[in-house]
């Protein structure tokens, strides 16, 4: 990309291509040093000594962790599911043809997405105990929480996705004499899907960041596990080491997730003008035939 | 349900202002990392680009609160000692400059190469087009999303609360152990919130419209 031009600079000439191989050379010195800072730091501080690390080749360490990460992919499927779901009612509602509804998806939409999605979680965890309405598992209150607040953005997505068919289409279906519903599910729904889907991805990758949270509502999830193992007085507190394992773990979950949607983006944005159908010339002998009308 | 402001006044104004000094810190530290971030991503330097690229692939798949877990108790371990205001700030900043660089580059990304060109052929120097044709377009492109970045940050500054930050969230814990009932003050905590994210949206509108120019 640095011989081709953008908006931001023309094709480097012999001077350019000297200085941006010297700025080039000195960025990747900068990186470097820091690099080193950092790993020259953590020698310093004992963080690569066996002993922090030997404790994660006992099978009772990594079940555990193997724990926190079923907690916290039972949490993700969960409000995953069911944040589609939300969504696409709250979808459907704001695109309802009765304004009551309407307003009321809308209203919920505006407040739950302008809330903190924290302190949705800690009212859902401290509330129903202290007024003594009923008593959960930490894992609903974050599981209910991830799904209203992922629930109302991917409501706009869906939303979004279909307004992005083109009018004509439910104009025809419509002319045609398909009722709503038919509209919404033979016609807006299955092209809409096209333009929502890289995006509804993206957001569920926010949920499975966002399931994080759980830690902080003493739901046993993988940063809890790690939290655990870190303070662990027996395995001389391998804090740091723990905290790159689980990090690893999510960056490595998301980014696969990241990558899905990215390569869904740009597979369904190629087909979308995919090849035209072909178009067989009519013979002689059809167009001489007495029943075509020749305009 | 009132008494939990009345009471409790002083605390929650101490956390609302703690909320806003961290937006407004974390606010100023993300755009200028992410701007930088920016610049490295869509320079003309291969290293560079490259450091861009994969800081922000890593930083958008992190979670915060990892990020706020390794920052807040991570860095005391490696003898990086600050205040845990500070600490704060590092972890939101770096997090929401990643999303802040993307902003950025989409924003960049819309200007149509002929912009570029034209101003060119009409004989702008290279800091002519760029300042007064290329950042122009970008900038009006980048503020929409940007603003909604920095509303999210405020929403996501909340997570702050839960490593020692004196902030809004933070204030409820001592609320509630002192026998106030959590439902109307996690409800007072949200009100807080939605004045600060309501008031940012409507300056972010008018913003907007004030920018908008007729095509």
């Amino acid at each position: 990309m640095s011989r081709e031009a953008s908006v931001l600079f023309d094709v480097p000439g012999p001077k350019a291509r000297r200085r941006n191989l010297i700025i080039g050379v000195v960025g990747s010195l900068g990186l470097a040093a820091f690099l080193v800072f950092v790993i020259v730091r953590f020698n310093d501080t004992g963080q690569f000594e066996s002993a922090k690390w030997d404790p994660f080749q006992y099978s009772g360490v990594q079940q555990f962790i193997f724990d926190g990460l079923k907690a916290t992919l039972k949490a993700f499927a969960l409000a995953a599911v069911f944040s589609i779901l939300l969504g696409a009612f709250l979808a459907a509602g704001r695109l309802s043809d009765h304004r009551i509804v309407r307003w009321a998806s809308t209203t919920f939409v505006t407040f739950f997405r302008a809330m903190p999605l924290l302190v949705l979680i800690f009212m859902l965890y401290l509330v129903p105990g202290s007024q003594g309405w009923w008593k959960w598992d930490p894992m609903w209150p974050l599981v209910v929480g991830l799904t209203i607040y992922n629930g109302t953005v991917q409501a706009e997505n869906i939303r979004a996705g279909i307004l992005a068919v083109p009018k004509g289409q439910s104009e025809a279906a419509y002319a045609l004499g398909m009722r709503k519903t038919q509209v919404m599910t033979m016609i807006l729904v299955p092209q809409g899907i096209r333009t929502m889907l890289p995006t509804i991805i993206s957001q569920i990758v926010v949920t499975l960041k966002d399931t994080s949270l759980g830690f902080l509502i003493t739901y046993p999830e993988l940063l809890a596990a790690a939290k655990l193992i870190g303070g662990y007085q027996d395995y001389n507190m391998p804090f740091i080491p723990v905290t790159i394992i689980v990090g690893t773990i999510y960056v490595a979950m998301c980014m696969i997730l990241s990558a899905f949607a990215t390569w869904l983006e740009r597979r369904l944005r190629t087909s979308r003008k995919g090849k035209p159908p072909a178009v067989v010339p009519p013979t002689q002998a059809e167009l001489s035939r007495d029943n075509v009308a020749i305009v | 349900m009132l008494e939990v402001i009345q009471d409790n006044w002083d605390l929650l104004r101490h956390g609302f202002v703690g909320t806003l000094k961290l937006t407004v810190v974390c606010g100023i530290v993300s755009l200028l990392l992410g701007t930088l971030i920016a610049a490295c991503r869509v320079s003309p330097v291969p290293p560079l680009r490259w450091f861009g690229t994969a800081y922000v692939n890593l930083f958008r798949n992190t979670p915060l609160t990892l990020i706020f877990f390794a920052v807040a108790l991570g860095f005391p371990k490696l003898r990086f000692n600050l205040s845990y205001f500070e600490f704060a700030v590092i972890a939101l900043s770096t997090y929401t400059a990643a999303f802040i660089c993307e902003a950025i580059r989409s924003g960049i990304n819309t200007v149509p190469i002929g912009q570029a060109e034209a101003a060119r052929s009409l004989g702008m120097s290279f800091t002519q087009s760029l300042s007064q044709i290329v950042l122009p377009q970008a900038g009006r492109a980048a503020v929409p999303p940007i603003g909604s970045l920095l509303i999210a940050m405020v929403r996501n500054s909340a997570i702050a609360s839960a490593f020692n930050v004196t902030e809004l969230m933070g204030t409820s814990a001592e609320m509630v152990e002192n026998g106030y009932k959590s439902l109307w003050v996690l409800l007072w905590i949200a009100v807080g919130y939605l004045i600060i994210t309501l008031s940012m949206s409507a300056a972010l509108a008018a913003l907007e419209k004030k920018l908008a120019v007729v095509r």
